[in-house]
C-alpha cells in the first residue's frame, strides 16, 4: 500500500495471474499452529499493547507516499480498544497540524517481525468515498523512513497487502505484492468482490498464507488468488524469503482512492477483533 | 435466534392491533377486546409492483395526482417497444409548462388488496432511463393517498439515456407491515429547460440487498433547534430523513416521521404523538429526541428539538359583546369582520422593513410585527371600511421589547384612498403610556382624527413607529359605536 502510486490501474493492466475462485478450494493443511496474536482485549480508551504495535505520527514524505490527506496521531480518538476485545482506528474530519483529518498508522515492528506462516486478521472496515483501510506488511529491512532514496528502499524491501479497500466500493478488496519491478501501478494484485454483502457491514477474515516460494489470499477462508515466484515478471526478485511486519492503518484520500467529496461520512472506524499469526 | 423471532412477530402483531383499534375508536368509543384475543393477520409479502404487467395493482393501475392542482393525467402508460427486461415497461411521458393538459405528471401505484407486508425487504428498485439526461423529482413509495403514513422518497434523481438500476432503501422496513403506497413518482421539465422528455421504469419490484447499508437517521435535518412557544400550540417534526449508503453511493432518503420513535423529555411540558405532532402544554423546557428501529436495531437519531413553553400565551383583553350595528371589526375574534386586503402590505419599494401579519396561537388569531418602521392594515381593495356612524377606534397592542424615552407608535388613518384622499394621525402614547410586555388598549374618538373629512370609506389604518419600536403584537382592531 505503501507507494503504490497507481495501484488501481494494476488491475486492468497488471500481470496475468493464475487465481483459484472456484465454489470450492482444495485446502491444503499446512499444519499451521498460532504463533502470536492480538485479541484488542483491554479497556476502554486503552491505546494498543506497546509490546505489540508503534505509532506512525504524523503525514510522512508526501502524505505517506500517497498523497493522503491524514494527519496520524497516537490519540485515543483515533486508535484505541474499544473494551469489548476490539481495537479501533478512527479516521476523523478534523483540522489538526495543518491536515484537514486524522486517524492512525500501527505497526509491528521490531516488536512482532515475521518470516512465513498464516498472518490474519478479522474487522470491519469503514466505508464512504475517499476512505482507505488496510492491513498489511512490509519487509523488516525497509530503511527507516520513507524517501525514495533510502538505500534499501520500498519497494526492494517487500510489501504484502492483505487486504486494502477503497471506501467507494465498499464490497471490494484487493490483495498485493509489491517488489523491485513489479511495485504500486504494476503491482502483482488480485480483487475479491462480495457478490451480496459489505465489509463495512460485517466482520470478515483477511488472510495470507506465506511459504518459501507461495503466497495465497484469503478472504473468510476462501482462496482467491495464489501468488508465486512465476507471478512476477521474469527476471525480478522474490522478496518474501525474510522478515516481515504488520501494519493496520485508515488512510483518507490519496491516490488509490482519492479525495473524499460532501457526501462522505466521518467519524469512519475499522475495528479490529483481532491479529493472529500461524506457523 | 428463535426467540428474537417469535418477539419480533409478536410486534408486529402489535402494531397491527394497534391499527385496528384505532378505527374502532371512531365507531365504539372504546377498544375493549384484549389484544391477545385478535388474530394475528399477516398480510402478502408480494416483491413485484411491474415486470411486464402491473402485479396485484388497483384496477386503475396509474393513480394520478389532482388535475386541478396541474397534474397531466395523459402522459402515463405501457410501452410495448421498450423494456429492460421481459416485453414492456411503463412509459411515462412528462409535459412541458405550457401544456394545457397540466405542466406535470405524478401519481401512485397501489396495492389493490389490504396492503402488502414488506419488512422482508430494505428496498424499492428498479431499471430506469430517459430519452435525455433529466432530472425526476421525486420517486418512493408508502404514499397511499390514504393516511401516506410511512411515505418516503427520494429527490431530484438523475436519469440518463441507458437503463440504470435505481434503489431507494427503506426507511425502516419493520414498519411497512401492511402498506399500500406501492411507488410514487412526480416529474416536470425543470431540468430540460421546459422541454418535454419520456422516461421508462420497468422491474419496478421491492427486494432485500446487501449493498443497502449504514443508515444514518436524522429529524429536524440534524440539528439541535430550539423554539420558543406557547401552551396549546402544536409543531411539528420537520426534517426526517434517512441517509444510506447504497453500495458506496450516499442516498438521502426523505422519511415521514411515523417512521421514527419519538420521545419527550418532559411530556408534561411537551408531548409528542406517532406522527411527530408535538403538543406544548405548560410552562418550562423539553427537549424532543427521536430513535429508529426497534430492539436490537433501535439506533440513535441526529437531531431534536428543544421547546421552551413560556405558558399561556397572554391573549389581550375579550371586548365586550355589542349589537352587529354599533361595530365594525376590521380583526378581531369577537366580532365578525368586514373584509380585509391584508394585514401587511409588504410596501418595501416605499421603504417598508416589518415582517409579519395575522398569526394563530393555540387557535386564537392575532396581528404579530416583527422589524417595524411603519405597516397598514390595507382595506383599499375590498372597499373599506365605514365607520361614519361610529364614534371610536379601538385597539390592543403588546409591546414585547423595552420602551425608551423617544419610542413611539403613530396610528394613522387614510379615508377614501387616492386623489381625494383625507388622512389623520394621532400618537398612542397621548392615550396610554407605552409600556412593555403587557396590553395596552385604546379607545380613541373619532373626533381626534380631525384631519379627516369623513370616515366612510377608511381604506388605511397605519402604524408607524420609525422603527423606535420595532416588535409588537396587534389585536381586537374596531370601531364602535358608544
Amino acid at each position: 500500500m505503501k507507494k503504490i502510486l497507481m495501484a488501481g490501474i494494476a488491475g486492468f493492466i497488471g500481470i496475468p495471474l493464475y487465481t483459484a475462485c472456484e465454489d470450492s478450494n482444495p485446502l491444503p493443511d499446512r499444519g499451521y499452529d498460532l504463533v502470536w496474536s492480538d485479541e484488542f482485549d483491554g479497556t476502554t480508551g486503552d491505546l494498543p499493547s506497546a509490546a505489540n504495535w508503534s505509532f506512525e505520527i504524523g503525514t510522512g514524505t508526501n502524505g505517506w507516499g500517497n498523497r493522503e490527506l491524514q494527519y496520524y496521531t497516537d490519540r485515543p480518538e483515533n486508535v484505541s480498544l474499544d473494551g469489548k476485545g476490539n481495537l479501533v482506528i478512527t479516521a476523523i474530519e478534523e483540522s489538526f497540524e495543518g491536515s484537514p483529518y486524522t486517524s492512525a498508522r500501527i505497526i509491528t515492528r521490531d516488536k512482532q517481525e515475521f518470516q512465513y506462516g498464516r498472518i490474519e486478521a478479522r474487522l470491519k472496515t469503514p466505508f464512504s468515498q475517499g476512505l482507505w483501510p488496510a492491513f498489511w506488511m512490509l519487509g523488516s529491512d525497509l530503511e527507516p523512513g520513507d524517501a525514495v532514496t533510502d538505500t534499501v528502499p520500498w519497494p526492494r524491501a517487500g510489501e504484502m497487502d492483505i487486504m486494502e479497500l477503497r471506501g467507494q466500493e465498499p464490497g471490494k478488496i484487493a490483495g498485493s505484492i509489491h517488489g523491485p519491478g513489479y511495485a504500486a501501478g504494476n503491482a502483482v494484485t488480485e480483487s475479491f468482490e462480495l457478490t451480496d454483502g459489505r465489509f463495512d457491514t460485517d466482520f470478515h477474515i483477511f488472510a495470507i498464507e506465506w511459504g518459501a516460494d507461495f503466497i495465497d489470499f484469503f478472504v473468510d477462508n476462501r482462496l482467491y488468488s495464489r501468488l508465486n515466484p512465476e507471478s512476477i515478471p521474469e527476471g525480478s526478485e522474490w522478496v518474501f524469503d525474510k522478515k516481515y511486519f504488520i501494519i493496520l492503518n485508515v488512510a483518507v484520500g490519496g491516490a488509490y482512492v482519492g479525495s473524499p467529496n460532501s457526501n462522505s461520512r466521518f467519524p469512519q472506524t475499522m475495528i479490529v477483533d483481532y491479529v493472529r499469526v500461524y506457523q | 435466534m428463535e426467540n428474537l423471532k417469535i418477539t419480533k412477530d409478536i410486534k408486529n402483531n402489535a402494531i397491527r392491533i394497534r391499527a385496528i383499534c384505532f378505527s374502532i375508536v371512531l365507531i365504539t368509543f372504546g377498544c375493549t377486546r384484549d389484544e391477545l384475543d385478535l388474530p394475528n393477520a399477516t398480510f402478502p409479502a408480494i416483491a413485484e409492483v411491474f415486470t411486464d404487467v402491473p402485479v396485484n395493482l388497483t384496477d386503475e393501475f396509474f393513480v394520478s395526482f389532482d388535475p386541478a392542482e396541474g397534474a397531466n393525467t395523459n402522459g402515463f402508460g405501457v410501452d410495448e417497444n421498450i423494456a429492460y427486461e421481459g416485453t414492456t415497461s411503463i412509459r411515462i411521458d412528462v409535459p412541458g409548462p405550457a401544456d394545457p393538459d397540466g405542466s406535470f405528471i405524478g401519481g401512485i401505484f397501489k396495492d389493490r388488496g389490504d396492503g402488502r407486508n414488506l419488512t422482508s425487504y430494505n428496498a424499492l428498485t428498479f431499471w430506469g432511463r430517459a430519452s435525455t439526461s433529466a432530472t425526476i423529482g421525486t420517486l418512493g413509495f408508502g404514499t397511499d393517498f390514504e393516511n401516506n403514513t410511512y411515505a418516503a422518497s427520494i429527490s431530484d434523481v438523475a436519469f440518463t439515456t441507458g437503463w440504470k438500476k435505481y434503489i431507494i432503501p427503506i426507511p425502516d422496513p419493520a414498519r411497512l407491515v401492511q402498506e399500500k403506497g406501492m411507488f410514487i413518482f412526480s416529474a416536470g421539465t425543470q431540468s430540460t429547460e421546459g422541454l418535454g422528455y419520456t422516461f421508462w421504469i420497468d422491474e419496478l419490484k421491492f427486494e432485500n440487498l446487501a449493498s443497502v447499508a449504514q443508515p444514518l437517521p436524522q429529524i429536524f435535518d440534524g440539528n439541535e433547534q430550539e423554539e420558543t412557544s406557547f401552551n396549546g400550540a402544536t409543531v411539528r417534526v420537520s426534517g426526517a430523513n434517512v441517509l444510506f449508503n447504497v453500495d458506496g453511493k450516499e442516498v438521502a432518503v426523505n422519511s415521514a416521521p411515523a417512521y421514527f420513535n419519538f420521545s419527550s423529555s418532559d411530556p408534561a411540558v411537551a408531548g409528542v404523538d406517532d406522527l411527530g405532532i408535538i403538543t406544548v402544554k405548560s410552562a418550562g423546557t423539553a427537549q424532543i429526541t427521536a430513535t429508529l428501529g426497534e430492539s436490537e436495531n433501535e439506533r440513535p437519531v441526529n437531531g431534536s428539538l428543544t421547546v421552551t413553553s413560556e405558558g399561556n400565551f397572554d391573549f389581550a383583553p375579550t371586548p365586550p359583546a355589542r349589537d352587529a350595528d354599533d361595530v365594525v371589526s376590521i380583526f378581531s375574534d369577537a366580532y365578525t369582520n368586514i373584509p380585509v386586503d391584508n394585514y401587511n402590505g409588504f410596501f418595501t419599494p416605499d421603504g417598508q422593513t416589518t415582517l409579519g401579519g395575522a398569526i394563530t396561537v393555540a387557535g386564537e388569531n392575532l396581528i404579530s410585527y416583527t422589524n417595524l418602521n411603519f405597516v397598514s392594515i390595507n382595506l383599499f381593495n375590498t372597499g373599506g371600511a365605514n365607520a361614519s356612524t361610529m364614534t371610536h377606534l379601538h385597539v390592543d397592542i403588546n409591546i414585547r421589547e423595552d420602551v425608551g424615552s423617544g419610542d413611539f407608535i403613530r396610528l394613522q388613518l387614510i379615508n377614501n384612498n387616492g386623489e381625494t384622499e383625507t388622512s389623520s394621525s394621532i400618537q398612542l402614547g397621548d392615550y396610554v403610556v407605552l409600556t412593555k410586555d403587557t396590553w395596552l388598549e385604546f379607545d380613541i374618538p373619532m373626533s381626534d382624527f380631525s384631519g379627516l373629512n369623513a370616515t366612510d370609506d377608511i381604506d388605511l389604518i397605519f402604524f408607524v413607529s420609525d422603527a423606535t419600536i420595532s416588535s409588537v403584537y396587534v389585536d381586537n382592531v374596531y370601531f364602535y359605536k358608544n
